[in-house]
């Protein structure tokens, strides 16, 4: 018994990274209507980029608010130079976009930061979290950022009027353009803020998986994972599905025989999918009727 | 006078297919027109392409300036309010929100504050529906919602895409007594695109007749509805 | 009903195009038919080689194209039924000894049947939901061929070792030329067969399904049958595909077919054009020469450059080679009249 909360407290710990992530999935998926497959590498090229401020002796609130605004800046930027030009194209032709934006983005952070691992400081150290071994004051602070992001998403969504036409823009572009809303626009400060959110998650992931180019391409499958469990239109529900992804993956390690390191991905993702099968938009998803 | 909206040469296309084949009529100011046609004669084509959601050239005008090469949304800022075919609500969010998303090109908020109210004041209902999802009320109720939606724009022309479309008779009358209101007191330009011609003809003071993209017919209201061709294709006596 | 609106403001002219376009005339056929048939004469064996991938690669595009351009279904776990196909052939060849011209129908029936079956929970997927279904299956391979209980069958890690074939009746053939030719054949009769497949009745109820699934199932088309009967087909011919790819390669390994394979094909279909077969070959050129190209040009950035050619392909012709062949038809229709 006490294997199992301790499991699942892991999980937890773990899953916070998962759900950081998938916020910023959600953010991206509201804005334009799919998955980003590059966003992990958005959000490690912005961690190298406080790295690099802090190499510079940049403090680190500094660099992280720095790395914020940079990233913003250039999650716009990218929707303007890349994506607003491919807004008519179909939605794989987009999709092979964020593939080749992966393999830029990750081949250039190579090359300027080269491969070796590198260690990335926590603002809350590592100590142990009230004294449990299984958590650390990093892992409590991740926890603690997560649900405080998801609040002023809540928020800025429900009580903004620029958050109220990005959600209009996102619904029913058609709709929203009659009403004056310029919808272009807002996808691309959905790209800003999924950008930002990103690198918000990479500075919490890094002290946690080290840095290092590749460093996004597990937590992203599973970032994924979680915003589709949680249904992918509710920013709640990526931050739970987060959490219960991290709980899963680490059940799994522990009472499936023989499953080990290697296995764990393939049994985590069949669990989703069996949850999917049962209820197909997500745990927290709302049914979009079609009429024909 | 001059015209508030003055249409000329224009010509719509969906794809490689012509569905505007150089249409010309004007509005007056203050004035509720409707545009009468039989299905695929390009009614709402042409509605849609003064708010430029369809590729077409010629020119259009309105209060003068030409409206060409802006987008619909900068269209729409410029105070032409369309109601589109089935109605466009925002279904999963509140009636409250569908109205503040009327004005959301507005920056004055305690303006914005009062036409809400004055929206509840008009229609009832939405008030006592206002923090429900809109995709629950009922059609009249969504189309009641979508004038409003519209008005919160405090347009000074207002196109309405059939909006008797699917709701029932009585209610059909209420909605239109409420448009002919506000094209009186609130001095709104209308143009209502309309299958229920009868009921169209009773409220408007101008109409035309469009047939395969082009005006076939225009006059009072009065004299078209009392027009034989017309009273036989549209009127059905 | 917006919906229904904005896609008829929004469609592309491309659209306009009639659906059937999905072939090329008789005359265009037979100068590819040709130039495929007379390229192997003038190169060196390694450009065969690689043009025999681009082959079976054009299969397995091919097989995605009538998954997602077919019916409508998405799918990044081609890569895992590529692997099904490649490790039934190699084991067929290595431990059962048999012929390795007869090991391909049986990996095309084996993934048929898998893919089938993979098809029914799939039917419950769709869009984003459907991708990371297809997806777990695809990371789930590699890791299942590497589990030590299969591993006197499957060599685990270190993979199968497979005999390359020499050309059959003494053939005055090197073995890499006769390959070509032998998967050449192979590839025709499929493409021939999946053209003929598509303009059957289930190929038109599959792209019914895809453009309204609500109107095809209230038109009496069997949705879940033609849904699964798609995956079953495209499973069946990428495991063909895998088997041909085992024997040309001799070499089976578990870290082969990753989701990177998967990913590889998806890039194929959309250069070539979603839902136009012929293309399924342009594509497949593509991800077999592009990163080499990209690597030629610039080998610490080698993803940067792969990365910025899709970009530049995708921005010229955002539908693919489908749009190219449509523009030179177009030109070439204008010259005829004039």
């Amino acid at each position: 018994m006490e294997l199992l909360t301790n499991q699942i407290l892991a999980g937890i710990a773990t899953g916070a990274i998962y759900a950081c992530m998938a916020l910023a999935v959600v953010m991206i998926y509201q804005a334009i209507d799919h998955l980003n497959f590059a966003q992990g590498e958005m959000a490690m090229f912005s961690t190298f980029m406080a790295w690099q401020m802090m190499q510079w002796g940049v403090p680190y609130w500094a660099a992280f608010v720095l790395t914020l605004i940079l990233s913003f800046i250039g999650g716009i930027a990218i929707e303007r130079l890349l994506f607003k030009p491919l807004a008519k194209a179909p939605i794989l032709t987009n999709v092979a976009g964020f593939i080749a934006l992966f393999a830029i983005v990750n081949s250039v952070a190579g090359l300027i930061w080269d491969f070796t691992i590198k260690q990335f400081p926590s603002p809350f150290g590592s100590a142990p979290f009230l004294g449990s071994q299984l958590i650390s004051t990093h892992q409590a602070g991740m926890i603690g950022v997560t649900i405080g992001l998801l609040v002023l998403l809540f928020l800025f969504f429900r009580f903004t009027r620029i958050g109220l036409a990005m959600r209009a823009a996102a619904t029913l572009p058609e709709s929203a353009r009659l009403v004056g809303i310029n919808t272009s626009w807002m996808i691309a400060l959905g790209w800003g803020m999924a950008s930002a959110i990103g690198a918000i998650a990479g500075l919490l992931i890094a002290p946690v998986v080290f840095l290092e180019p590749n460093m996004m391409g597990g937590v992203l499958i599973y970032g994924f994972a979680a915003a589709v469990l949680g249904g992918l239109s509710s920013p709640l529900g990526a931050v739970v599905g987060g959490f219960l992804v991290g709980i899963f993956e680490n059940l799994v390690g522990t009472y499936i025989p023989g499953a080990g390191n290697e296995l764990k991905l393939p049994i985590a993702l069949a669990l989703i999918v069996i949850v999917l099968v049962v209820k197909p938009s997500g745990l927290f998803g709302h049914t979009v009727i079609k009429r024909v | 006078m001059t015209a508030m909206l003055d249409i000329k040469d224009l010509r719509a296309y969906y794809g490689q297919v012509q569905a505007l084949h150089g249409l010309e009529f004007h509005l007056k100011e203050g004035s509720m027109t409707t545009l009468l046609g039989a299905n695929g004669a390009g009614k709402t084509t042409t509605l849609r392409a003064i708010c430029n959601m369809v590729r077409s050239t010629g020119t259009i005008e309105f209060e003068g300036k030409p409206l060409s090469g802006k987008s619909t949304e900068n269209i729409v800022r410029l105070g032409i309010a369309h109601v589109p075919q089935g109605r466009g609500t925002f279904t999963t969010m509140t009636v409250e929100e569908n109205l503040q998303l009327g004005a959301i090109s507005r920056s004055d908020r305690a303006g914005i504050a009062d036409d809400v109210e004055r929206m509840y004041d008009h229609f009832p209902v939405l008030k006592q529906r206002h923090t429900q999802q809109a995709g629950t009320l009922s059609g009249g109720e969504q189309q009641m919602l979508a004038v409003a939606r519209a008005l919160m724009l405090r347009p000074r022309l207002m196109l309405l895409d059939e909006p008797s479309f699917g709701l029932a008779p009585l209610i059909v009358r209420d909605l239109f007594k409420i448009l002919g209101k506000i094209n009186r007191e609130h001095k709104v330009t209308i143009l209502v695109v309309e299958q229920n011609a009868q009921l169209a003809l009773e409220l408007a003071d101008t109409a035309y007749v469009i047939e395969t993209g082009r005006i076939v017919m225009s006059g009072s209201a009065k004299d078209i509805s009392n027009n034989e061709d017309v009273r036989k294709s549209y009127l059905g006596y | 009903m917006s919906a229904i609106q904005e896609t008829v403001t929004d469609a592309p002219a491309i659209d306009a195009v009639p659906k059937r376009a999905m072939t090329l005339g008789a005359g265009t056929s037979a100068v590819v038919l040709l130039l495929l048939l007379v390229m192997p004469l003038f190169v060196k064996n390694f450009v065969i080689f690689q043009l025999t991938t681009v082959l079976i690669y054009g299969l397995a595009v091919l097989a995605l194209n009538i998954l997602t351009g077919g019916s409508g279904q998405f799918s990044l776990g081609q890569s895992a039924f590529y692997a099904l196909g490649a490790y039934i052939s190699a084991v067929l060849m290595e431990h059962a000894g048999m012929n390795y011209a007869l090991t391909l129908p049986i990996s095309g029936i084996i993934c048929f049947a898998f893919g089938f079956l993979f098809g029914l929970p799939a039917l419950r997927l769709s869009g984003i939901y459907l991708a990371l279904a297809t997806f777990a299956l695809a990371v789930a391979m590699p890791q299942f061929l590497k589990l030590g209980a299969l591993e006197e069958w499957t060599g685990g890690v270190q993979g199968l070792v497979v005999t390359k074939p020499d050309a059959p009746f003494g053939l005055p053939l090197s073995q890499d030329t006769w390959l070509y030719y032998f998967t050449l054949a192979i590839a025709i009769a499929i493409y021939i067969a999946s053209i003929n497949l598509l303009r059957s009745r289930s190929g038109r109820a599959m792209m019914a399904i895809r453009d309204n699934e609500i109107a095809a199932s209230a038109m009496g088309i069997n949705v879940a049958l033609y849904k699964t009967l798609a995956f079953g087909v495209s499973a069946g011919i990428t495991g063909v595909a895998g088997g041909l790819g085992a024997i040309v390669v001799q070499f089976v390994a578990p870290d082969s077919y990753t989701i990177q394979l998967a990913i590889a094909l998806f890039l194929g279909m959309v250069v070539g054009g979603v839902g136009w077969l012929p293309g399924s070959i342009v594509g497949a050129a593509f991800i077999v020469f592009v990163p080499n190209i990209a690597e030629s040009i610039s080998k610490g950035l080698s993803g940067a450059v792969f990365g910025v050619l899709l970009f530049v392909v995708i921005f010229l012709v955002p539908h693919g080679a489908r749009q190219v062949a449509l523009v030179c038809q177009h030109w070439i229709g204008k010259l005829k009249r004039s």
